[in-house]
């Protein structure tokens, strides 16, 4: 069984690789590569699986959920110039794929309880363009 | 490995009406989706890719490519068109959105190694939302 959570957050960002051009970043990233940065409302869906706690009828507490993405994603993340201000993200390019990845692991030791398991991240960097990761291992089996 | 989902949109007609089907069997199966005259939607469609990130950029897929593929070959030639009669793959089926989203497949395929020369991004699934109501996936 999978359960959602979903979160939000505000963040401003660029995109743009220090090693390239002016024009190679402009030809890979487009407007997201204007180098004073812009913003977005990310949404995040944390997907767990597991199934049911027999007394509690829950996978995970999503109280518990909630507080550590408050502690783990939000907290560094929300209102901030990523670039400048979040960890790795001075040195690793925030695009969505990069921030997935970043989520999962912040997020996945915190959710191995024994009955549940971090399933999938979705970030929504706007309505029209999300990223989902499945972990390390998905689709190499 | 991540899967970077992109959404589109166009506008267009269709009727469902099938001719192996008479005309009463065509109004029991397709109800309103059988008056005469057709009718249309705002199609959304989803293109899920998937890839390794890039350790240069930070992407999976490059989205301008991508953006441009699907314009081509799916959002130019079908916004406000009818379905029926102006995509040449449809005009043998019915263009129910299961038969739209195996076109929509076919077409993204058919360049899919002009746009990306590499391994990757591969095309993973073609979803459309017909309406709020009715979503279609192909994978």
């Amino acid at each position: 069984m999978r359960i959602t959570k979903k979160v939000e957050f505000s963040a401003s960002h660029v995109c743009r690789n220090p090693r390239l051009s002016d024009e190679e970043n402009q030809r890979l990233f487009g407007a997201s590569a204007n180098p004073r940065g812009h913003g977005h409302n990310y949404v995040i869906e944390v997907t767990l699986e597991g199934e049911p706690d027999p007394v509690t009828g829950m996978v995970f507490d999503l109280k518990d959920l909630k507080d550590l993405l408050q502690r783990q994603v939000l907290d560094p993340f929300d209102h901030r110039f990523l670039n400048h201000e979040a960890p790795p993200f001075d040195r690793v390019i925030p695009t969505a794929e990069n921030l997935a990845i970043e989520i999962w692991r912040r997020v996945e030791p915190q959710v191995l309880n024994g009955r549940a398991r971090l399933f999938a991240i979705r970030v929504s960097e706007t309505p029209d363009l999300f990223v989902d990761y499945f972990g390390e291992n998905a689709w190499s089996a | 490995m991540v899967r970077v989902t992109r959404r589109y949109r166009f506008s267009a007609s269709h009727r469902l009406h099938s001719p192996q089907l008479s005309g009463e069997e065509n109004r029991r199966i397709y109800g309103k989706c059988n008056y005469p005259f057709g009718h249309g939607h705002n199609y959304e469609i989803e293109i899920s890719v998937r890839g390794p990130v890039d350790p240069e950029t930070g992407l999976a897929v490059n989205p301008a490519l991508l953006d441009q593929l699907v314009t081509e070959r799916i959002v130019r030639p079908f916004d406000h068109r009818d379905l029926n009669t102006e995509v040449p793959e449809l005009s043998e089926f019915v263009p129910t959105t299961e038969n739209l989203g195996r076109v929509i497949r076919q077409r993204l395929e058919e360049r899919w190694k002009d746009t990306f020369a590499g391994p990757w991004p591969a095309l993973d699934t073609v979803r459309i939302r017909e309406t709020d109501r009715n979503i279609f996936e192909v994978d």
